[in-house]
């Protein structure tokens, strides 16, 4: 499997104020991604997310380091051919209508005539934009924007498509829209570079992660290797019996009518539960182990930092 | 290619602004002022017509070359538009070329329709076609290249307001400089003369470009300055692209 992008030790400050003072964004960022997988940044606001994506786009230079596009050096406008880019909170020329925006890109990209036509015909469609195709950008709705956004990202059949913070203004609907997407892409072959701080999207889809954190890479990995498949408690929802019954068994976090939600820690002690409950002649409603989350990993890793 | 691309959806976006609706104000001063005028001066009344419409012309391009020039590129990074363009394998001089010819054929455009209107006046006035007059008019729109050229270079940098400021003294400076070369020929050689000589050379010369007197009393163009003015014009405005794709060129867009 080979290395679509490689990040070396790169480096990048800000220089901020009236009399420039350094602001250090990345330290020594590192890390690879490799060919074929959905790959994972993440990150919280302003921990150096973005401007990692702008310098593997070369719309800000680092001050070292060095990144390779499918081993071609970033600085060259050749490396980004096989590269889609949707930026976040896209901004369009909003002038143009969506049908426009697309031929525009598609113009630059060299795709001309029918198969101009055809192709933005495929991605308006694919985008679910089809409708809004001839209206004026400066009326579409944020998520509509991502949608067109994406669908110009794509256009050029890029092998390498890096998306930042993509769900950002969608629907629910909308959100696992993009995520099927997404996958269909990794299913085609492409490589997705996913930029999130939505854990959720994150770990239902990627490959592997990378954690950046104030400008340091502070974890990378395969997400099984990261999260532990191990149990860390187990949710028991009980209806038709006292929560006082449980308070020996586990935590009772809420009630709420006759239903109590409990929090199990030990696993022999839900077979206590579980017969306590037929003893009581109440019911279980639900049983849900709950194992670790990137989400855990996460909030672990930030507040030990 | 590329660049062709990116200019015509500059031209596009200003034909979406409206610009192009400037034209209407350009004929109201056109006919407002030379009717005007022409109330007021003893003499002849098509050269206070013709004067006004080659001043009108040159006036309302450099507004448009200055006020959409500035804020060509700045518009773009402001917008964060420059984002996916500049993610697309296009180097970032093609991007600046196209911006440039963009409004150059904006510029041309609104030129040659204020030139048509311009001379469907003046026909009306005389039943006779002087078509030294257009020569003006191409050398005026010479001038707006370079100037066009200025606003860019100015505006890879800078906020829209200051570069307007720089372009706007720059365009003074340019109309006023011709007076140095007066004053070189009436101080003494030596050190004082060198310095001026130096100042001139680098200070831009925009009276080159400038026919109208020549045009409006019908005295004679030398093939030769037309050459040299011509030649200046190129080469001025090649310089002034080069330094902005050199300022542009390492540019961050946080």
């Amino acid at each position: 499997m080979g290395r679509v992008l490689e990040l070396e030790n790169v480096h990048k400050a800000y220089k901020l104020g009236f009399i420039p003072k350094k602001k250090p964004v990345l330290k020594g960022v590192s890390f690879h991604v490799n060919e074929g997988e959905i790959f994972g940044y993440l990150g919280p606001n302003g921990a150096g997310k973005t401007t990692t994506i702008k310098c593997i786009l070369n719309l800000i230079f680092p001050d070292a380091g060095r990144i390779t596009i499918f081993g071609e050096d970033s600085l060259r406008p050749r490396a980004r051919q096989k590269v889609g880019f949707l930026p976040e909170n896209p901004y369009f020329y909003d002038y143009l209508t969506g049908r426009e925006f697309l031929a525009f890109y598609a113009d630059l990209l060299g795709i001309h005539g029918q198969a101009r036509e055809d192709k933005i015909g495929y991605f308006l469609k694919l985008v679910g934009m089809e409708r809004a195709a001839d209206l004026q950008l400066r009326k579409y709705s944020r998520g509509m924007l991502q949608r067109i956004g994406l669908a110009q990202a794509l256009l050029n059949d890029p092998a390498l498509v890096i998306l930042d913070e993509p769900m950002g203004g969608l629907d629910p609907i909308g959100r696992k829209e993009f995520r099927d997407i997404i996958v269909n892409l990794k299913k085609e072959g492409k490589t997705v570079f996913l930029s999130s701080h939505i854990l959720q999207d994150i770990e239902m889809i990627c490959d592997r992660v990378a954690i950046i954190l104030a400008g340091e890479i502070i974890n990378q990995g395969y997400l099984g290797d990261l999260i532990s498949e191990k149990v860390l408690f187990t949710e028991v929802i009980i209806g038709g019996v006292p929560a006082a019954e449980f308070d020996h068994l586990g935590e009772s976090v809420s009630t709420s009518g006759d239903r109590v939600l409990l929090k199990v820690y030990e696993e022999e002690k839900i077979d206590q539960v579980l017969s306590l409950v037929q003893q009581k002649k109440g019911k279980i409603i639900s049983l849900i182990p709950r194992t670790e989350t990137l989400e855990d990993i996460f909030v672990n890793m930030v507040k030990s930092q | 290619m590329k660049i062709t691309t990116i200019a015509l959806n500059t031209f596009k976006e200003a034909k979406r602004d409206r610009v192009l609706y400037l034209l209407f104000f350009f004929v109201a001063v056109c006919l407002l002022f030379s009717r005007f005028l022409a109330l007021l001066t003893v003499g002849d009344r098509v050269k206070i017509i013709k004067d006004v419409g080659l001043a009108s012309i040159s006036l309302f391009g450099m507004l448009m070359a200055i006020l959409m020039g500035t804020g060509l590129v700045y518009k773009e990074i402001d917008k964060k538009t420059i984002f996916t363009l500049l993610a697309k394998p296009i180097h970032r001089a093609e991007f600046l070329l196209g911006k440039f010819l963009g409004l150059v054929l904006t510029i041309f455009i609104m030129t040659v329709l204020m030139a048509a209107v311009f001379m469907l006046i003046l026909f009306l006035h005389t039943f006779s076609v002087d078509w030294k007059i257009l020569l003006a008019i191409l050398y005026i729109f010479f001038e707006l290249c370079l100037m066009t050229a200025v606003a860019l270079l100015f505006s890879t940098f800078t906020t829209p307001i200051l570069a307007s400021l720089y372009s706007l003294a720059f365009y003074l400076i340019g109309h006023l400089s011709w007076s140095l070369e007066m004053l070189i020929k009436k101080v003494k050689s030596g050190a004082g003369r060198a310095a001026l000589r130096v100042l001139y050379t680098v200070l831009p010369d925009l009276e080159n470009f400038n026919f109208k007197t020549e045009v409006v009393h019908n005295l004679p163009l030398p093939g030769k300055l037309l050459g040299t003015s011509f030649v200046y014009g190129v080469v001025y405005t090649a310089f002034l692209l080069l330094l902005a794709m050199l300022v542009f060129r390492r540019r961050d867009f946080v």
